[in-house]
Parts: structure tokens; sequence; C-alpha cells
């Protein structure tokens, strides 16, 4: 049947194969797994002096005894899956919008509008917030001039300039799943659960979400994932005080210039992903291949 | 709630202003950046000033314009330099994995396909340090060992290439793959039968097939690459890419050219992303 396939007879065969999967071995070897190797490696050792090592857990030691580093760590977890939640919960009537109510071209204009902006770099939108939320900036003028603030109001650098700014940054990646998971739910579904006598609510918690499952599951996994590790957004909108993990492990690497504890922070924050994404994979029942795939 | 269901015209109303609202979030930081390119003044800020093109063409302190800022020009540059590279060696590699995935059988194949899925589930920070440590740890024992000082691995663009090279591959692998898939392999084993060598019958049949998915990945990794920060911050040197330069202005606070700047990325890359929808669109049918 297949001509690639039923070429498997002799060395050649072999010799192919093995020529044909050098480049990926190369990049998952090199690039991938040896560096995490070596990173975890890194962060199980002490530096004794100049060029000397040691294994010692004293890295993770240091993140438990220090506050500040697990306050960061469980703030930055919580911080993530509230700004998951929030997206889910702004994203779905969007999706659904698109995917059920708009007809024919409109459709497609809609989703399109939804996706360009986030071609545009994370910066640059980013940057948009700093200019709407900062007390010289839109918002607060806007305020200002219709009378519903006395002076300028500075919403730049707290939790919830933060918040906005995650949200924003993440809602591509909730809204492509759920329309196309929501795209292939039946309407006649919907129409028979009206018939049989259910209003919004119950014909929403009865059929549509249970249908848009795995799109409401993948949704939620890559964003979480991404919102974990962004550095830009809590260190432009929230400034000093931001507190989100990944500063830390940067703190750590570039300015400390102390890679071991930098290393433990940075499987710490691998850990926490690996973590949540695999309980997040279990409980809606799906793979990873067909998740990101 | 579809359209064939009756709802009242109060609901119909309240979710129409709820999408409107939401494209108005959607938009408004990317027109005030736009906006505040023309604005004739020292800050990205308000009040409104009057308009200027000073922060395009602009060429006397402070107004220096984005077509005069060498700094900036350079570092777009850096990025144009990187993301080229950072394409031309993941598409290579993703049509490889793409045909190594689809179309042979060997053991462990599941297994390696779901680590080459990993690169998008790790942070793009801790990809970056991963990588940082170990190419750091390849160069001291090579200098111990042969008294060798490979500069390249040290942080700067070889290092950038690399980190930025180590996720996108995984994108361009799935964009490629997905398309290989739809290929009639009948069609090659045509071209085989015909008298065709293996080589001409990928070169005439299987890749001209692929061309959409190749261009659309190549738009993709341009795109992720020219953007990236997360993994660039970690393992940048001297030379500092665009998404570099720009964060350090934004922290010490900048006049309005990083909006001029802002604008013409925008304009780039959203003519670029819709590029890349009709490439793949056409390729549909």
């Amino acid at each position: 049947m297949n001509k690639s396939a039923s070429i498997t007879t002799g060395g050649t065969f072999r010799f192919g194969l093995l020529l044909l999967a050098m480049p990926l071995l190369l990049w998952l070897f090199l690039l991938v797994i040896l560096p995490h190797v070596d990173l975890f490696l890194v962060s199980m050792r002490e530096r004794i002096s100049y060029g000397k090592y040691e294994f010692s857990l004293i890295n993770y030691i240091e993140f438990f005894a220090e506050p500040l580093y697990w306050n960061t760590y469980v703030r930055t977890a919580v911080m993530s899956i509230f700004a998951t939640a929030l997206t889910l919960i702004i994203g779905f009537p969007v999706s659904y919008y698109i995917a059920k109510v708009m007809r024919g071209k409109g459709k497609n204009v809609l989703f399109l509008m939804c996706l360009i902006p986030f071609w545009v770099s994370e910066l640059v939108r980013t940057f948009g917030w700093m200019i709407l939320l900062r007390e010289s900036g839109v918002i607060s003028n806007f305020l200002q001039w219709a009378g519903l603030a006395d002076g300028p109001v500075e919403m730049l650098y707290n939790d919830a300039a933060i918040m906005v700014g995650l949200v924003y940054t993440s809602m591509l990646f909730m809204v492509v799943p759920l329309v196309s998971v929501l795209d292939s739910l039946d309407d006649s579904l919907i129409e028979a659960g009206y018939d049989l006598g259910g209003n919004t609510f119950t014909v929403t918690r009865d059929i549509v979400i249970p249908h848009a499952m795995p799109g409401i599951a993948s949704g939620c996994i890559v964003v979480f994932m991404l919102t974990l590790g962004n550095y830009l957004t809590p260190n432009l909108l929230g400034g000093k005080d931001s507190l989100w993990f990944t500063e830390q492990i940067y703190t750590q690497f570039i300015t400390r210039f102390n890679w071991e504890s930098g290393s433990a922070f940075g499987f710490l924050l691998l850990i926490l992903s690996s973590v949540i994404v695999w309980v997040g994979l279990k409980l809606s029942k799906q793979t990873l291949s067909e998740t990101v795939g | 709630m579809i359209p064939s269901i009756p709802q009242p015209k109060f609901y119909k109303g309240l979710y129409s202003t709820y999408i409107a609202l939401f494209f108005v979030y959607l938009s408004a930081p990317l027109i005030v950046v736009g906006v505040f390119a023309f604005n004739d003044s020292l800050f990205p800020s308000m009040p409104w000033e009057g308009g200027t093109l000073a922060w395009f063409f602009g060429n006397e302190d402070p107004y220096i314009g984005i077509f005069n800022d060498t700094k900036l020009l350079e570092s777009v540059g850096v990025s144009a330099f990187v993301a080229f590279w950072v394409t031309v060696l993941s598409v290579t590699v993703g049509t490889c994995n793409a045909f190594l995935f689809e179309r042979s059988k060997f053991p462990g194949k599941n297994l390696l396909y779901i680590v080459s899925l990993s690169p998008l589930v790790i942070p793009g920070v801790i990809l970056g340090i991963s990588i940082l440590v170990f190419s750091n740890a390849i160069a001291n024992g090579i200098e111990e060992a042969i008294g060798w000082d490979l500069e390249f691995l040290r942080p700067g663009l070889f290092l950038v290439i690399i980190g930025q090279f180590a996720f996108v591959t995984t994108i361009t692998t799935l964009v490629i793959s997905a398309r290989l898939r739809k290929f009639d392999v009948s069609l090659e084993e045509a071209a085989l039968n015909l008298g065709a060598t293996r080589r001409a019958a990928l070169w005439t049949i299987t890749i001209p097939f692929l061309k959409p998915a190749l261009i659309g990945a190549g738009i993709v990794a341009f795109l992720m690459s020219f953007e990236n920060f997360n993994t660039t911050l970690m393992l940048v040197g001297s030379d500092a890419p665009l998404t570099i330069a720009m964060f350090d202005r934004l922290k010490q606070g900048s006049t309005p050219v990083l909006n001029a700047l802002s604008l013409l990325l925008m304009v780039v890359s959203g003519g670029l992303a819709l590029l890349s929808v009709f490439v793949q669109r056409d390729s549909k049918n």
C-alpha cells in the first residue's frame, strides 16, 4: 500500500530512516532533553569555591525557607488560575456568538478580527495598556473629563492591571479552541433542548458546556501555561511589586548570577506547570497530542 | 441561544452589546498605540498636543523619528537576522520531522512525538535558562579540555537563534505534518510507476503539494521569532533584538518613537497574518 512504508527491506531503509530522524534527534536531545537534565543537575549542587561544586539540596531548602520565594510561587500560581478562569468566562460568550449566532461571511470576519491583534507583538499590546492605564493616560483623562474623577487616577502598577493585561494576552488561545469545538455542535441539539422545555440556562448547562468540554480544557491548559511563564506583562503592568515567579528566576540568573538557585526555581516552575497541565488533561480525559496538536 | 430559537429582544441586544464591548476591549490598546504615534508631545500620553510626523521622520533632538533612530533600526536588523535563520532552520527540520512522523514506522515513534510536542508546554523562560546553562557547561568543558574558548556558546545571537528554534520547530512540524497527512500517496506512486526517480517524485509532486504549508509555517516561524521575548531575554548578549531593545526603552520611559515603530510593526505583522490566512485557505480548496 504505502510506498515509503513498503521499502522496509535491506540496509537502505534503516540508513535512510536514521538520516531522516537525525535532525529530530539532534534537536530534541541537544536543545530540549539534555539542557533540562543539566538544569536539574545544576539545581542540585552548591558552589563551594570558584569552579568547585558539591551535591546539595540547599537551593531547594532556601526556596522553602525564604517566605518571599514561595509566596511569589503560590501567588503566581493562584493569579494564573484566576486569569485562566477570567479568560474563559469572558471568552466563552464571544466564542459562542462567533460559532453559533453569526452566520456566513460575518462569522469569518469576526473570527479574523479576534485573531489579528494577536499577531502583533505582546510588547506592543502591553504598551497599549500602559498608555491607557497610566496616570496621564487615556482612561484617567476620560474620567476627569467626564467628571467622574477629581484628579489623575493611576491604574497601572497593581494586580488588577496585571490581570487585565494577562487576560488580554491570553484571549486568542481560549477563543480559537472554543470556536472550533462549538462550531461542531449541531444546532438541532440546541433546538431539541428548547423543544423539550429547557431554557437558555439549562440548555447551556446540559448541552453546550458538556459538548465544549474538550475545547474548554485545551484552552484553559494553554492559557494557564502561558500566563504562568509570562514575564513581560506582570513586569510592565505590575511594576516593582508585581512579584511574578519568572522575575525571581531572572533575578537569580542575570542580576545575582546565582545559577544554582535560579535553576532550582526554574525547575520548580516547570514542575508546577507540568503538574497542572497533567491534572487538567486527566480531569478532562484529553491527551497532550489532542490538546496542542 | 441560536437564530432559529426566538429570544426576547432585550437579551439579544444585551448579547450584542457585550460582543461590541469585547471588540472595543480587543482593539483599544492597539488603537491608542497607533494614534499616539502622531502626538506632538515628548511622552506617549495625554494630553493631545496636535498631530506630527516627527516620530517617523524627525531628525532633531529630542524629536528623533524611527527612521533616524539608529539604535532601534539596528535592533530591527538584528531581529530580522535572527528570524531569518530561525525560519530557515525550523522549516527545514519541521519538514524532515513531518516526513518522519507521517511516512515511516519505527519503534518508539509515539514517545518521540510526545517529546517533540513538549517545547510547547515548557515556559519560554525555562527553555531559555536550560539552554543557557547547558551551552555554558559545554563551553566550559571544552575550554578546560582543550583550551578553546568557544565564544558562540556564550550568551549572544547564536544562542538566541538556537533557543527560538527549539520551540518554533514544534510548530512548523505540526503545520507541515497536518498538510502531509492529507497527501494522497498514490500520486507519488503514480509518478514512480511512470518512471520518476524517488527524488524527482518528491520534488515535482510532494513538495509542490506541501508548498502552502511550507509558506504558512515559514511566516508563523518568522513572526514567532521576531516577537519572541521570554526565551530571548535569557539568552541575549550585547546585540539586542527588537523586543529586548523596546522593553528597555519602555522601562526607562520613551518618546512616542516607540509608538511609530509599533504602528509599523502592526501594519507589517497584520499584513503577514492575513497573507498566511489566505495561503492556508487556498490550500484547502
